[in-house]
């Protein structure tokens, strides 16, 4: 496929959103930068350019990744494997500069044992040394809720944990375990109570990037796209200074500003889904014309400076 | 004059109504190896459903997304249900049975459960 034929597309004009598609074909794009919760955005030209456009000395940057739903072979992408494939590659394609990737879960469809190791195969691809995942509620649909946590789990606890990257003290949660009827995401006292000790005695100056499948935030409450007991965590990150919370599960870039923290939802590289509340049949997978696909699909490069407010975010589309 | 012109409708509506309301809770209550629920569009259809003692109960998953049927209070519990799979409880007990799906916990539905007359 010609991605070139998408710009001619439609009668319109040059929208912006296929401005910016043809500066993703001609390896440019726009990062947006946030400084006391003030957006900026600068065109980039490369590399060389984006290191003078907005990354002081120090800033260390890192790659999300989420809901490749391998697995997944319907309509709305029947070559999951393939998108997640270009999302390794562009990954890798930045690699120089990242050594650390995220991934936010959903990486499987249905928990099956092949797509964990269709998983795996493709992981072994990524050129970074540290790579960090956290189930979403794909990847616990096996009766025992074991098969994501016998690869990928860590430390004591339930499967949420916690790490220091250049300074940054990354928590990696898990709402998508205790789930009750008629609610959302949900944390659970248990993960509370460990998220309060982990933060204790951090000081709060130390930048937080908080990583979650479901958004903490209320993204869409009717499609229980929220975490009920967000709030009650609030009152320990509260204190920092600097708080950035990147999540998975809506398959779209949302972003929300609240006080302290920022929030971002990214791209699936698997299938979008429609905005909240857009559409009469409710979140799910959303079919788009196959030349468009790889548009709506992506990964996110951020960009932490320690010790200061100053956290850049950069979406790029598979193409 | 005109209450009593009223009065014959008002019998006659009421009838209807009744034999209405009769024909709903007959079929609401079906059949004992008959019963399916659709999943379409992030909901259960129907949402909330009795059915006599010994009612098998089938749930067909006809979403483009995966779902699965878990009963609140843990009776019972499908494995994930991907596009036309399908998921089937035979109820043995008198009873109210909350469920929902533990994907998408905002979608909600009921079984009653009464005793064969």
């Amino acid at each position: 496929m010609d991605p070139k034929t998408q710009s001619t597309v439609g009668t319109d004009g040059l929208s912006r959103r296929r401005a910016l598609a043809c500066m993703g074909w001609a390896g440019t794009g726009l990062l947006w930068t946030l400084v006391g919760g003030v957006p900026t955005a600068t065109l980039l030209t490369g590399n060389a350019g984006r290191a003078q456009a907005a990354e002081p000395m120090g800033a260390f940057r890192f790659v999300q990744i989420s809901d490749t739903h391998l697995g997944f072979n319907k309509e709305a992408n029947p070559d999951t494997a393939g998108t997640t494939r270009s999302a390794i590659d562009l990954v890798n394609g930045v690699a120089a500069e990242t050594a650390l990737v995220v991934h936010t879960g959903d990486v499987t469809h249905l928990s099956k044992p092949a797509e964990f190791d269709s998983a795996a195969e493709m992981f072994k691809g990524l050129k970074v040394t540290d790579f960090h995942l956290i189930p979403g509620e794909h990847d616990v649909l096996d009766e025992k809720q074991t098969a994501f946590f016998d690869r990928y789990g860590r430390g004591a606890g339930k499967g949420w944990y916690s790490f220091d990257h250049a300074g940054v003290h990354f928590v990696a949660l898990i709402n998508v375990m205790e789930f009750k009827p008629g609610g959302s995401g949900r944390l659970g006292p248990e993960q509370l109570e460990w998220l309060e000790r982990d933060l204790k005695g951090r000081p709060a100056s130390q930048p937080l990037v908080i990583l979650s499948h479901i958004p903490l935030w209320t993204a869409y409450a009717d499609w229980g796209w929220q975490t009920e007991d967000w709030p009650q965590a609030m009152q320990y990150v509260k204190r920092f200074g600097s708080v950035t919370a990147l999540n998975g599960h809506i398959h779209q870039i949302l972003q929300k500003v609240e006080g302290n923290v920022r929030y971002y939802s990214a791209r699936s590289t698997a299938y979008p889904q429609p905005a909240p509340g857009e559409g009469t049949t409710g979140p799910g997978p959303l079919k788009v014309p196959a030349d468009r696909l790889r548009s709506v699909l992506g990964v996110r490069s951020v960009a932490v400076v320690p010790k200061s407010e100053m956290i850049s975010v950069e979406d790029t589309a598979l193409a | 004059m005109s209450v009593l012109r009223r009065s014959p409708f008002f019998a006659l509506a009421a009838l209807v109504l009744a034999l209405a309301a009769g024909f709903f809770v007959a079929a609401s209550v079906q059949a004992a190896d008959d019963h399916q629920v659709v999943i379409k569009s992030f909901a259960y259809g129907p949402k909330e459903i009795t059915v006599p003692v010994g009612t098998a109960v089938t749930w067909l998953n006809k979403d483009n997304e995966v779902h699965t049927v878990v009963s609140k209070n843990g009776k019972f519990r499908s494995s994930a249900l991907d596009t036309d799979d399908s998921f089937t409880f035979t109820f043995t007990e008198p009873g109210t049975y909350a469920f929902f799906c533990s994907l998408h916990p905002q979608m909600t539905g009921i079984v009653t459960v009464v005793a064969k007359e």
